[in-house]
């Protein structure tokens, strides 16, 4: 079947969400993986991100297949909601949502915020535009453990993460369950559990990130 | 029982439509909705006011012609149950009862609450069928289905074709009416050989019906008069995923 079909399908551009937003579904775990090694303390994250920037030429493979994957997730994601908006051009003045989730039909919005918060992540904690001014370690690398720690000592820093990481918990919540429904990988007996499984991987994923701003700027755990 | 309709009034297709507020006196719990909307009709033409015009047909919950939200509801607040089948037992005395026909941008208001659904029907010319070929007429046991597949495609074919279920989705999407067709002749031997064409013909079709796209909200299946699931949308999704790499051509 062409790719031109497959665009086009309502099933296909479904697919293609669920293919990619299974990729970036992928990158939040390890994401969170590696955001952990900070418990472990400076030598801890420190050393997490040496070996990550060790990895140079495959990492650059992986950002650029990663910036494809939110690519195309935005792109479809905003083409998709513009279509459903216009499959109904006369609202309903009274409308009940019995089974739907306010998580599922907010996902356009939840998906846009996460794009501006990933743009402002990149620039404070990649580029390094902005956030506090961080020593450098031996070269080019950054002190990642005072950068992080330094960041999240300030209110502001630390509510804008904490904000963000409740987005993702919401944006997660449907799109972990949807996966499954796309790709076809349900039936009876998975339908009533998956959304129940769903909220619980979200919940565990927005709370591994959530802890580590609140701790550092509570000075818990991390001094 | 006395209750307050706001009842959708829409001269034609061209005409931008408006709420409109009707007393509804001396109704029983035990009439059905349609037969309240008769009573209050009734009182409409006495008044010299043009009844509101709605669509009915069997009355016994199988046609899949009646087609009003009630108060955000499709087919209103009773469980699995057309709007002729639900009985003013599901209100109380003085409440206010807000009536619209189905919204969707496939499905255009003809008059008041009655909606041109012959998208759906176009939808079914796409590939909600079996090709018979001429010839005897088959042994009746000569294909044999197991009982579960023959069960699941029965859950599948309950479907009445009504359109709740595009009411309902918040995209406007017709999802669960196709994987409802897709998944009863998926299920089957005799469906089996077009299943890869029709799930592709039939989305396609979908999307030019302009009909929004599903993204896993459920609100169909709580508005299915029939209970369809949620699951066939799931099965519908496995079977363009197996249809993927037969290669289907869009014009034949």
């Amino acid at each position: 079947m062409p790719l031109k079909h497959l665009i086009r399908s309502a099933v296909g551009r479904k697919l293609f969400m669920a293919a990619t937003g299974f990729i970036l579904f992928g990158f939040v775990v390890a994401h969170l993986l590696g955001n952990l090694s900070i418990y472990l303390g400076a030598d801890g994250i420190n050393a997490y991100a040496r070996h990550l920037h060790q990895l140079e030429p495959l990492l650059w493979v992986f950002r650029l297949g990663l910036l494809a994957a939110v690519g195309l997730h935005v792109l479809f994601g905003i083409i998709l909601t513009l279509e459903n908006r216009s499959a109904r051009p006369v609202a309903y003045k009274r409308k009940k949502h019995p089974r739907s989730s306010l998580a599922g039909r907010t996902m356009i919005y939840s998906g846009l915020l996460l794009a501006t918060f990933i743009g402002l992540h990149l620039l404070h904690f990649t580029f390094r535009t902005i956030g506090p001014q961080i020593e450098m370690l031996n070269g080019d690398m950054p002190n990642v453990f005072r950068m992080i720690v330094d960041s999240f000592r300030q209110a502001g820093y630390a509510l804008t993460y904490v904000a963000a990481m409740t987005v993702l918990f919401f944006h997660i919540s449907h799109g972990f369950a949807s996966l499954f429904q796309t790709s076809g990988i349900n039936n009876e007996v998975t339908l009533p559990w998956l959304g129940r499984l769903s909220r619980t991987v979200a919940i565990i994923l927005a709370a591994g990130f959530v802890s580590i701003p609140v701790l550092i700027f509570f000075g818990l755990v991390i001094k | 029982m006395d209750l307050t309709l706001h009842v959708w009034r829409q001269k034609g297709p061209k005409d931008k439509g408006k709420l409109a507020t009707y007393k509804a006196t001396d109704i029983s719990p035990d009439m059905s909705f349609l037969e309240m909307m008769d009573v209050v009709n009734e009182g409409l033409i006495k008044q010299g006011i043009e009844p509101v015009a709605f669509d009915h047909d069997c009355r016994e919950g199988i046609c899949g012609t009646c087609s009003q939200v009630i108060n955000g509801d499709p087919h209103g607040p009773q469980a699995k149950t057309t709007v002729c089948q639900l009985h003013m037992r599901q209100f109380k005395d003085g409440d206010e009862i807000y009536i619209e026909p189905w919204r969707s941008r496939a499905f255009p208001v003809i008059r008041d609450l009655v909606v041109d659904r012959s998208a759906m029907d176009r939808l079914i010319q796409a590939g909600g069928y079996v090709s018979v070929s001429t010839g005897g007429v088959p042994d009746a046991n000569a294909i044999l289905i197991p009982k579960d597949d023959a069960e699941t495609a029965m859950d599948a074919a309950e479907c009445i074709g009504c359109g709740a279920c595009v009411a309902a989705c918040p995209n406007g999407s017709a999802m669960l009416f196709v994987a409802s067709k897709v998944g009863q002749l998926a299920k089957l031997p005799q469906g089996r050989a077009e299943a890869a064409r029709r799930v592709c013909t039939m989305t396609d079709a979908m999307i030019e019906e302009g009909f929004g796209n599903c993204s896993n909200h459920y609100d169909c299946e709580a508005a299915c008069p029939k209970g369809i699931s949620v699951k066939f949308i799931a099965q519908l999704n496995r079977e363009y995923i197996m249809a993927l790499p037969k290669g289907y051509k869009e014009k034949e």
